[in-house]
This record gives C-alpha cells, sequence and structure tokens, in this order.
C-alpha cells in the first residue's frame, strides 16, 4: 500500500549546502567534542542540494547533528547530490538509530514532508549503514516505494561506493575504533568528571576545615592522575590493556598508578608513611579509574549490553566496597 | 585487527528455518558476524555481535532476533535506581552519544 498525499498546497523548500567546511564549522565540531554546545549542535532537518543536482542525483539520508551532517559534505566534492536530513534532535546516526528516531517513521515522514517525489526520477535512498538498528528497509518500500540501499559505514567512502553502482566492499562495511577514533572520544569523557570532581575537592576543603584533614597534593593529583587515567589512557590503550572487560581494564591501569602515587611519597621505606594511607589509595584510585573506564563501554563501538551488564554486575560492588573501605582507611589514618 | 569483548554474553538467534538467505542482515551488520553458508545466511562470528538490532529490524522474514538496548554503563546505572528502562537520554555529562 503506497501512502500517497495531495501536496500541491504544501510549500516546497530546499536549503542550499556545499562539501566546504568552514572555519565556523571547524570551530563547531571542535567545541562538540569538548561538551561545548553539544547537545544543541542541529541544522535544520529537510531536503539540502548539494552542487546541481536533478531528478537523477542520488538521495543521501542523514541525521541533524550538525558534526554528522558536516562529516558527510566534506566528502562530497563534486558531487551533485540530495541530502535529506532527518530530526534526530541533534543526535548522530548510529545513537538515533539505537533510539529509534533515525527510524523508519521519521523516514517516512520527512520523505513525505519534504515532496522527495517531485525532485527524483529514481526511487532510490542512500542510508548510512550505521542508520540500520533504527530503520527497516523492508517497510519503507511497502510505506513509500522507495528502496533502501545501505551506503558504507564511513562517509568517505561514499564516493568509492556510488562510482562503483552501489557496491560495498566489505572493509566499508566494517566498523573501526582506531586509536584516533578512540582518543577523539575522550576529552568529552574528561569533561563529564569536572562537576563531581569539584564537589569532591569541595568535601575535602571542609574535612581540612574541620580538622579532619589535612588532605593536600598527593591526594589532589593521586585522584586527578587515577581521573586522566579511567578517562583518557585507558580508551587510548585499550587494546593494549590485558582483559576484555573495561572496568578491569581502568583498574589494572590504576592499581599501577596507585602504587606509583605511594612508591613517590616514600612508601615502603619511609616510616611516616602509613600502610593505612597506602592501602586506602590501592583501594580508592584504581576503583575511579575502573568506573570512569567502565562509562567508555558507552562510547565504545564493540560493547554490547549483554556484556555491559555483566561487567557491571561484578564491576559496581566492587568499585562502591573499595571506595568506601579505602576511603575509611584514609579517615582513620588521620587520627592514629 | 578485531577488538574482542566479552565472550558467551550476547543474546542473538537466528532461525534458519525462516531464513531466504537474501543477506540483508550481513550488509547491515557493522562487525561481520553473519555470513552466507550454504545459501542460508549464518552467525559466523557471535561474540562480535553488539546487539545493535541492525540484522533483526532489516530481515524480512523475523529470522533474527536480539535483546537490544542501550549499552551505556550510565544509564544502566541510571536506570537501576529510577526502574525504568535505560534509556539514552543523553545527559551532557553522560559518555554516550559521542
Amino acid at each position: 500500500m503506497l501512502i500517497q498525499i495531495n501536496s500541491t498546497n504544501r510549500e516546497i523548500n530546499i536549503m542550499q549546502t556545499s562539501s566546504q567546511l568552514t572555519f565556523q564549522d571547524k570551530l563547531g565540531a571542535w567545541k562538540a567534542r569538548w561538551g561545548i554546545n553539544r547537545m544543541n549542535y542541529k541544522v535544520e532537518p529537510g531536503l539540502y542540494s548539494l552542487g546541481n543536482p536533478d531528478e537523477n542525483s542520488p538521495v543521501l539520508v542523514t541525521a541533524n547533528y550538525k558534526l554528522t551532517f558536516d562529516s558527510l559534505r566534506k566528502e562530497l566534492s563534486g558531487l551533485d547530490a540530495w541530502i535529506l536530513v532527518l530530526d534526530t534532535k541533534g543526535i548522530n546516526v548510529w545513537c538515533a538509530a539505537g533510539k529509534g528516531t533515525f527510524g523508519t517513521t521519521e523516514l517516512v515522514n520527512r520523505l513525505l514532508v519534504v515532496q522527495l517525489e517531485k525532485f527524483v526520477a529514481h526511487r532510490t535512498l542512500i542510508l548510512p549503514q550505521l542508520g540500520a538498528p533504527g530503520v527497516s528497509a523492508h517497510e519503507v518500500t511497502k510505506l513509500t516505494g522507495f528502496k533502501v540501499v545501505y551506503g558504507p559505514v564511513r562517509a568517505k567512502d561514499i564516493k568509492e561506493f556510488i562510482q562503483s553502482g552501489m557496491k560495498a566492499t566489505p572493509e566499508m562495511r566494517t566498523v573501526k575504533f582506531s586509536a584516533y577514533d578512540r582518543l577523539v572520544l575522550t576529552p568529552i569523557e574528561l569533561v563529564g568528571t569536572i562537576k563531581p570532581s569539584l564537589m569532591i575537592f569541595g568535601v575535602l576543603f571542609l574535612l581540612n576545615l574541620m580538622g579532619l584533614g589535612p588532605f593536600g597534593l598527593v591526594d589532589f593529583y593521586g585522584y586527578m592522575g587515577a581521573v586522566i587515567i579511567g578517562c583518557v589512557l585507558t580508551p587510548v590503550l585499550l587494546p593494549l590493556i590485558p582483559g576484555r572487560a573495561f572496568a578491569w581494564k581502568g583498574w589494572l591501569l590504576g592499581f599501577v598508578w596507585a602504587v606509583l602515587v605511594n612508591v613517590l611519597n616514600g612508601w615502603p621505606d619511609d616510616p611516616q608513611y602509613s600502610l593505612l594511607r597506602a592501602i586506602g589509595y590501592l583501594l580508592v584510585f584504581p576503583a575511579v579509574s575502573a568506573y570512569l573506564a567502565l562509562n567508555f563501554t558507552g562510547s565504545s563501538t564493540y560493547t554490547s549490553l549483554s556484556g555491559v551488564l555483566k561487567e557491571m554486575r561484578i564491576a559496581i560492588p566492587v568499585i562502591i566496597i573499595s571506595i568506601v573501605i579505602g576511603c575509611l582507611l584514609i579517615l582513620i589514618n588521620r587520627f592514629i | 585487527m578485531k577488538h574482542r569483548y566479552l565472550k558467551n554474553v550476547t543474546t542473538l538467534k537466528l532461525g534458519q528455518s525462516k531464513c531466504t538467505g537474501c543477506g540483508r542482515c550481513i550488509e547491515v551488520c557493522p562487525h561481520q558476524v553473519l555470513a552466507i553458508v550454504d545459501s542460508k545466511c549464518s552467525i559466523i562470528d557471535k561474540d562480535s555481535c553488539i546487539e545493535c538490532g541492525a540484522c533483526v529490524k532489516n530481515c524480512p522474514f523475523n529470522a533474527l532476533e536480539v535483546r537490544p538496548g542501550v549499552g551505556c554503563a550510565a544509564a544502566v546505572i541510571k536506570s537501576w535506581f529510577t526502574g525504568e528502562e535505560p534509556s539514552c537520554d543523553c545527559s551532557s555529562s553522560g559518555g554516550c552519544c559521542s
């Protein structure tokens, strides 16, 4: 059953775009990576023309997260194409697909709203492969008559994909997670720790005032080191760290750091350096790193919910208990 | 080099009786979990499955099933407290949806 709408009264709106990224675009991308204005970095959904497309030009479908839109169009220099931007509430393709907003319903709606059938003679849509979790290709065809072709995972392969007659190599269909891919995800992880860290420093400051301190430089850099290990070092070194679970990987590196912090401050030779404090650090810092590393599963490309749940059922209780006991030991140490 | 996560956890299932070998699942899988074996689709690398649901969504014959879900640890923890289904509401402090 094809849905037909008498749309002669509706306004037709095509927005022009190009494959050129301006300084503002690149700055905006950098800011988004650091969490600045990230939740509102959108372009208007609808139909865009890139170059000089006609009724035979390909139609590429994407999300209205500006970083996504820019990442797509910058790979299309020299092409004449239509870009159909779906309203994914400013979220990238893969996440939106998982949520359902880059989905069958939105795609069908957007097709009808922009009246795409008036601009192209063919009835083919090229979707990013990572939109597949949200889109049922055969449903789209049933409802609109448009055929869905899944293009490559990476925009940079689109030109070759189109030129080879809509054929994708297995390489084009595989998601990678290189060190660089992992690195660009770390700023946002780090920025997410600012508020909780400031609260922790606040608490330590108050404890100092109450005479339960003194918490000082070593506690500070020990904690910051654990944060950087969990948010940055573990993600970047990910495949090189032994073990499969992310929490474990974070814990391992965090443990090495905690030992280092102890050794740098006199343990075990200096009798002034209490065992309680040393053990306290060994319990707290790796747990902090483990928790932050565990959170990186949400940004990774190869973890599953079932796997994360399995990890968490063990990791979360262990982390909580470690931190509580470790903090207690450190506090007790201040009294004796 | 293929990244490897935990083993034997995925909920992916393929009902060969419904499979016609159309290959849509292979086309959409981001980790080459499936391949054609004896003119039908088959799971060849189960532990690489990330339960994204792309194959399930795009199988016209309902031969596949998986328990999809937000794989974001922060969302899961939140759902333990709220009692609701984990959802990617993408708070700016979360690590998901980068």
